[in-house]
């Protein structure tokens, strides 16, 4: 596994209210949202500041697709809201005993995620395109 | 045959079969009653179709699904490497040689779902590629019997050797071949759900879709829709027409669950359907042929519901053909054992743990729970003492706190016992555990429900020994021997790296060996939790 500043522009610009706030990781294949969450290659950690900035971003390369890893790399990095599409039903509900909020079904390029993150307007089976 | 294209799927599937028949078929009427689930996907691989099988099969809607890149829509092990797609592209025999691999599917309703998966081209007149046909035959009926975990007895994906499961097994087979409706009751975690399944898949439907749906999760306006289906216009937002799953479920198994939940407007439409096995879809003015078994199942007392008004008493007998009651865990004697042994040897599977048993003092705490939450309640519980426990048996220190605290062990285990005594009373315990438990059996795991949510509110707190307390992080070495609640992970994790440096002696190298970790792993989360200063 490795990890690596993606570059992104830390943003304090104002938010609507009510979005994600806390440690992201949204799980990543290539240059959009993995169709499984077991099948991620990659996961995209970022930190969203109260004001829905974002504080700051990696992504970590996994060196196996493996839900168990991912669900480590979530508890240790204390990530409060996972973004993924497909995920099963244990790993699920694993991740929600654990008090994450699990947005699945989730379509889209990274950068839309990410945008539609910060906007605070990202839900649970969302299309916000870029694929 | 196909002449797809991603410009919306009504208009794509219009006059498609002609020439074999007098008058041009329609492909969308065909291709949906192809009891196989088979996508059409353009030459950029967006679906263009789904059939119903297929909606099924993916548990996804077809105006959900149009146009999404196909990965999006199947989910399959393979859209991430090894994409059959490619192996069409490149095979120059692909038009007429489809190609097929064994793979699995993670539809939308969360179910991992074993599949075939058949690819091939399709071609226009010109030999140029238009697109793709996909099928995904559902393998779990054909799944090798050596394949399934041991359990010695059971049915389906059911558990248990107690008396009162044993009659249930004994009758599910023979039920399971007529079409009667069959209510299911019993309390939250009794395994309502898997035996709906286990019926299905023993019953000459189990080729056929099994549908599921929660009467309790949707709001009446939605849920009349998503269970009857509507047309084209039926309401404001009805911009298609929708199946609605009763016509999803043709020629297979209708699970309702929370049918205690249902509407009164809306109960009296499935008794309808029980009726004349018509369906009328919201805004149609005819009427639907289904056939459909009804599986109704309940944790509510619905002879009480219809006294007081919110359950029709004739529906109640319509479903009521066939009724199972299933009993609560606390009344299944040795099956809290077997669960118990099963669910560790799953856990401990999954977290990679050697663990071989629960000891004497830690089955008798598990034995004399009444587990109201049921095997849910088990099964979280155990996955809590895996978590925890960090030995070869789970012991009383790693169980739940609320249990002890229901059986006074929590005194007189924990309160005011300093960690290296706690733990040494622990393994004195060890040997005798190992055979304390033996033998797999097989269950599985349903939805959450309040029952296991109450539980993850209070169950993380750990009845330890020498726990470490709360709100120390990163400031120093916080007082040792008092026990403490976890409210985190993180918290139990610095609780026991606190716990192996003492019995360590501060020897890092031998708490990392206790730990199982890397010394290196045990530096990093010393630092983490601020350990290291």
């Amino acid at each position: 596994m490795s990890g690596s500043d993606n570059g992104m522009v830390t943003s304090r610009a104002g938010r609507p209210g009510g979005g994600s706030r806390g440690n992201v990781l949204v799980a990543l294949h290539r240059d959009a949202v993995a169709p499984r969450f077991d099948r991620a290659t990659e996961a995209w950690l970022g930190r969203i500041d109260s004001e829905g900035g974002l504080a700051r971003s990696r992504t970590m390369v996994l060196a196996n697709a493996s839900a168990e890893e991912l669900c480590r790399i979530i508890l240790m990095e204390n990530v409060t809201v996972v973004v993924c599409c497909g995920i099963e039903q244990e790993f699920y509900d694993y991740l929600t005993w654990k008090r994450i909020t699990v947005l699945d079904g989730v379509v889209g390029g990274r950068d839309a995620v990410i945008g539609a993150l910060l906007a605070g307007t990202l839900k649970a089976d969302a299309m916000v395109g870029g694929v | 045959m196909a002449e797809g294209t991603t410009q919306g799927m009504t208009a794509a599937l219009g006059p498609l079969l002609q020439g074999l028949f007098d008058q041009s078929v329609a492909a969308r009427t065909l291709l949906d009653r192809i009891p196989l689930p088979l996508a059409l996907v353009s030459a950029e691989r967006r679906v263009v179709f789904l059939n119903q099988a297929a909606c099924a099969l993916t548990a996804m809607s077809p105006e959900r699904a149009r146009n999404l890149p196909c990965r999006y829509v199947f989910r399959c092990s393979l859209c991430t490497g090894g994409c059959p797609l490619d192996v069409v592209d490149k095979s120059p025999t692909a038009a007429v040689a489809p190609v097929a691999r064994e793979a699995d599917i993670v539809n939308a309703d969360r179910a991992r779902i074993p599949v075939r998966v058949t690819c091939g081209a399709l071609t226009a007149p010109d030999g140029s590629r238009v697109g793709y046909f996909e099928t995904l035959e559902d393998l779990r009926l054909f799944r090798p019997a050596e394949a399934r975990p041991e359990w010695p007895q059971g049915f389906g994906d059911m558990l248990g050797h107690s008396a009162e499961m044993e009659r249930v097994f004994r009758l599910l087979p023979g039920i399971a071949q007529t079409d009667s409706s069959v209510l299911v009751t019993g309390e939250t975690g009794t395994g309502k759900d898997l035996l709906a399944e286990a019926l299905h898949n023993a019953s000459n439907r189990a080729k056929g879709p099994f549908v599921k749906v929660n009467c309790g999760a949707l709001p009446e306006s939605l849920l009349e829709s998503e269970l009857f289906g509507h047309q084209k216009g039926a309401f404001t937002g009805a911009s298609e027409n929708k199946p609605g799953r009763f016509r999803l479920a043709h020629n297979g198994t209708l699970f309702l669950t929370e049918v205690g939940d249902l509407p009164l407007p809306l109960q009296v439409k499935l008794l309808t359907f029980l009726d004349d096995k018509i369906i009328h879809p919201l805004g149609s003015t005819r009427g639907v042929h289904v056939d459909v078994r009804i599986v109704a199942a309940t944790h509510r007392d619905l002879r009480r519901m219809v006294r007081e008004g919110r359950f029709r008493e004739d529906l109640l007998y319509r479903l009521n053909v066939v009724r199972f009651h299933l009993p609560p865990l606390r009344e299944r004697g040795d099956d809290i054992a077997l669960f118990l042994a099963h669910y560790l040897k799953v856990y401990a599977g999954l977290f990679g743990k050697r663990l071989a048993g629960f000891s004497p003092a830690a089955e008798r705490v598990l034995l004399q729970h009444a587990y109201p939450g049921n095997v849910r309640e088990l099964r979280n519980i155990v996955e809590y003492c895996v978590n925890v426990c960090q030995d070869t048996h789970v012991d009383v220190p790693h169980l739940p706190r609320y249990l002890l605290e229901e059986t006074g062990e929590a005194e007189a285990s924990g309160g005011g016992v300093h960690a290296p005594a706690g733990l040494r009373a622990g393994q004195g315990m060890r040997g005798e555990g190992a055979q304390a438990l033996g033998g797999g059996a097989h269950g599985r795991a349903g939805g959450p429900d309040p029952a296991g949510t109450e539980w993850a509110a209070t169950g993380m707190a750990v009845a330890g020994s020498g726990a470490v307390g709360k709100g120390h992080s990163g400031q120093g070495v916080p007082p040792v021997g008092a026990p403490r609640g976890d409210a985190t992970w993180a918290e139990a994790e610095r609780r026991l790296i606190m716990e192996a440096l003492l019995r360590a002696r501060g020897r890092r190298g031998a708490a990392a060996a206790e730990l199982g970790w890397a010394r290196t792993t045990l530096w990093r989360k010393m630092r983490q939790y601020g350990l290291d200063q």
